[in-house]
């Protein structure tokens, strides 16, 4: 049977690099999860067209594609923020004071984590463990690690980070 | 590229050492408090002292002691410098001309350095782990080099056996054991994989040695790829872990380019490839059969076994899986020895074990130590007991698997058995300190929160189980708990535990049997009396 491959989304070149990597793993199932850690990479999110795009270039039904998406924490179908903090609750932080860490940054950014202020500038999320446990507590902002956090001091390096344009 | 290509390799590196060697530690502990910064202080103080021709620095991995980082160490003088700045990391290199030294002294002779055996963490914070050179100079390679050319596959499983190494991932289960099971296994195509998917909050051994050592595993890697007959393995690691991701694909990118990785192994018929796999956030994905799964490209769901990987793994081919801990152990007993290695620890658990010291202690890090040892050498030696005067109140090993060990039961031993005899287990190896001032109920609540997230819903007793335990909890946290309810999360506790599919839930209700055994007290305290309870609430 000759499969059709699907056409690019768009001209975007990111595309491009997607197609490659399912390229380079032949087309199979279980390219899957792969190729959509390269869509989050390149576009930060997974939104409907690039997961249906998927599913057809790996001959996967839709609701396989969703449903992995889904499945795992890392994936987010949502657009992110300009910034990103992280906030690990795993243990050695949880003990040391991550929930309070936790709290004085929702209360300082006016949201919950896992959701993002209105005018995009922040998504607040938490972690089950960075595994930086001996510097606990921990926070992530764009990928950087901060140590020791006591709850003022977080609270100040997110108020550095938004105030820094990116 | 035989045995002596290798030995010449690794003279010509140690040759083209300076005589003095700074090492800067760029773990991602160590990393998150700017070592990248001191490392280039260090090589521009160097530079500006004239000092490049008998002074180097280089870039390592791990060096344990995570809490007082960034550390660096000076060799030969054998000094350790921690919580070193970019301010004051000049004054190192000044130090070698006699000049005072601004950046803090550690103590080596403290029993959280004496009381360590290294073998898996042996090469952490001496080699750059995006070198391969530092990997050969150190002897890299040459194990697996003798066992593809010295040893028949079967002598290889019966070293292994003869270690006594057992599954470093949590369960125990003799490594030898389930080599020869795979290796015995028919099939054309078998698989090895090394489990990465360091999910338990609190541990981080294997993210360290990831990030210190990668190509310790992949040897180790290819060495079970010999002794069972595959020639393809897969790294499965978390997301979360990007350092460990970066420096394992450069390393699988360098072992290829020298011709350690690919098809004819030192001028043998042996191939072997490695590949890496990104998990995506989920910490069922530590379970054996849910990770392959997750290779895949599927829902990290775990399914019944048997059939184990061993007979039906990936794609339903034979398959070697082990966790990271468990190859890193490898290469030490191929070099050696089984003999070595069995000599270290009890009679039923040998060898080492890295354990992750955390939580409210003095010194926080990575401990590599022999089984047998006590928890108390662990806590109260190496981690340096509470820090502040506080009092240690308990040990929470083994994650959300595991329990909560008393201050009381600190003389037990090391090992699984004993381990689980007090109620926990002996899990990856994390080791979370509890001072008097955590309230063990909400231990039991935060662990039971986080099975039940992470819970993957393809089995009811640990889909709503870890619900109705998380809500009994909260309740009783609350106040509003009274004894039937604490009657209700013991019998839960049971069913769980024995009804659920995989470990995720049958280990679930561990935290809360174990506070409730060795801390009832604090959830009694907490009770409503049953009479006031029972009342309706208008009358």
């Amino acid at each position: 049977m000759k499969t059709v491959k699907p056409p690019l989304p768009s001209a975007d070149k990111r595309w491009k690099i997607i197609d490659t990597k399912m390229r380079k793993m032949g087309y199979k199932p279980h390219a899957l999860i792969e190729a959509l850690h390269a869509v989050q990479e390149s576009f930060g999110f997974l939104d409907t067209p690039a997961l249906m795009w998927v599913a057809k270039s790996l001959q996967l039904p839709p609701s396989k594609v969703y449903g992995v998406a889904t499945f795992y924490n890392f994936f987010t179908l949502k657009p992110q923020g300009e910034h990103v903090c992280v906030v690990c609750l795993g243990t050695a932080c949880y003990v040391k004071g991550a929930s309070k860490v936790l709290s004085a940054i929702e209360d300082f950014a006016g949201i919950q984590s896992g959701e993002t202020t209105p005018d995009k500038k922040l998504s607040l999320l938490t972690a089950r463990c960075i595994g930086a446990c001996a510097i606990a507590p921990t926070i992530v902002l764009d990928g950087n690690v901060a140590a020791q956090m006591s709850p003022e001091q977080a609270v100040q390096k997110v108020k550095e980070s938004l105030t820094h344009a990116s | 590229m035989l045995l002596e290509d290798l030995r010449e390799w690794a003279d010509r590196e140690r040759a083209g050492r300076k005589q003095i060697c700074i090492r800067c530690c760029t773990s991602a502990g160590c990393q998150s408090s700017q070592s990248e910064e001191i490392e280039k202080v260090l090589e521009q103080a160097v530079a500006d002292r004239n000092l490049g021709d008998k002074v180097e620095v280089r870039r390592v991995g791990c060096m344990g002691f995570c809490g007082q980082g960034p550390v660096v160490s000076v060799e030969p003088e054998g000094i350790l410098y921690e919580t070193v700045t970019p301010q004051n990391a000049a004054s190192i290199v000044a130090g070698l001309e006699g000049e005072p030294v601004e950046a803090r002294k550690g103590d080596l002779q403290h029993p959280f350095f004496t009381k360590q055996v290294l073998s898996v963490r042996a090469h952490g914070g001496r080699v750059d782990p995006e070198r391969i050179e530092d990997y050969i100079e150190v002897g890299g390679y040459q194990a697996l080099c003798r066992v593809v050319n010295e040893m028949t596959p079967e002598q290889v499983v019966e070293a292994i056996s003869k270690s006594g190494l057992r599954g470093r991932g949590g369960a125990g289960f003799p490594t030898g054991l389930k080599w020869a099971t795979v290796a015995k296994a028919r099939g054309e195509q078998k698989y090895i994989v090394c489990n990465g998917d360091e999910g338990d909050p609190g541990a981080f051994m294997d993210r360290s040695v990831l990030e210190s050592d990668p190509q310790s595993v992949i040897e180790g890697m290819a060495i079970a790829g010999y002794a069972i007959g595959a020639n393809q393995g897969y790294i499965y690691v978390r997301a979360e872990y990007g350092l460990a991701i970066t420096r394992l694909n450069t390393a699988i990118k360098l072992a290829k380019r020298h011709g350690l990785l690919g098809e004819g192994l030192f001028e043998s018929s042996f191939n072997f490839n490695v590949e890496l796999r990104i998990g995506a956030g989920a910490f069922v994905c530590g379970e054996e059969t849910a990770l392959m799964a997750s290779i895949e490209g599927k829902r990290g769901q775990p399914r019944p076994r048997p059939p184990f990987p061993a007979e039906s793994g990936l794609w339903g081919c034979p398959t070697l899986i082990n966790n990271v801990e468990t190859f890193a152990n490898i290469v030490p007993i191929i070099t050696k020895g089984p003999e070595w290695y069995s000599g270290l620890g009890t009679e039923k658990s040998k060898g080492t074990k890295v354990f992750a010291l955390t939580g409210q202690v003095r010194n926080n890090g990575l401990v590599e130590v022999p089984m047998g040892i006590t928890i108390r050498e662990i806590v109260e030696e190496m981690g340096g007991g509470a820090p502040d005067g506080a009092k240690i109140k308990a040990v929470q090993s083994g994650g959300p698997s595991g329990g909560c060990i008393p201050a009381a039961l600190f003389d037990t031993q090391i090992d699984y058995e004993s381990l689980m005899k007090v109620g926990s287990i002996m899990g990856s190896g994390g080791m979370v300190v509890m001072d008097d001032s955590t309230n063990m109920v909400d231990v039991a609540r935060f662990y039971m929160q986080f099975c039940m997230e992470e819970s993957c819903g393809k089995c009811i007793p640990c889909r709503d189980g870890t619900v109705q335990m998380f809500d009994l909890l909260s309740k009783i946290l609350k106040g509003d708990g009274t004894l039937r309810d604490l009657e209700a999360l013991e019998e839960l506790c049971d069913m769980v535990k024995h009804c659920s599919l995989c470990g995720l839930g049958q280990t679930a209700p561990n935290p809360v049997l174990s506070t409730l055994r060795y801390f009832r007290d604090e959830y009694l305290a907490l009770l409503k009396p049953e009479t006031e309870a029972a009342q309706p609430a208008h009358s």
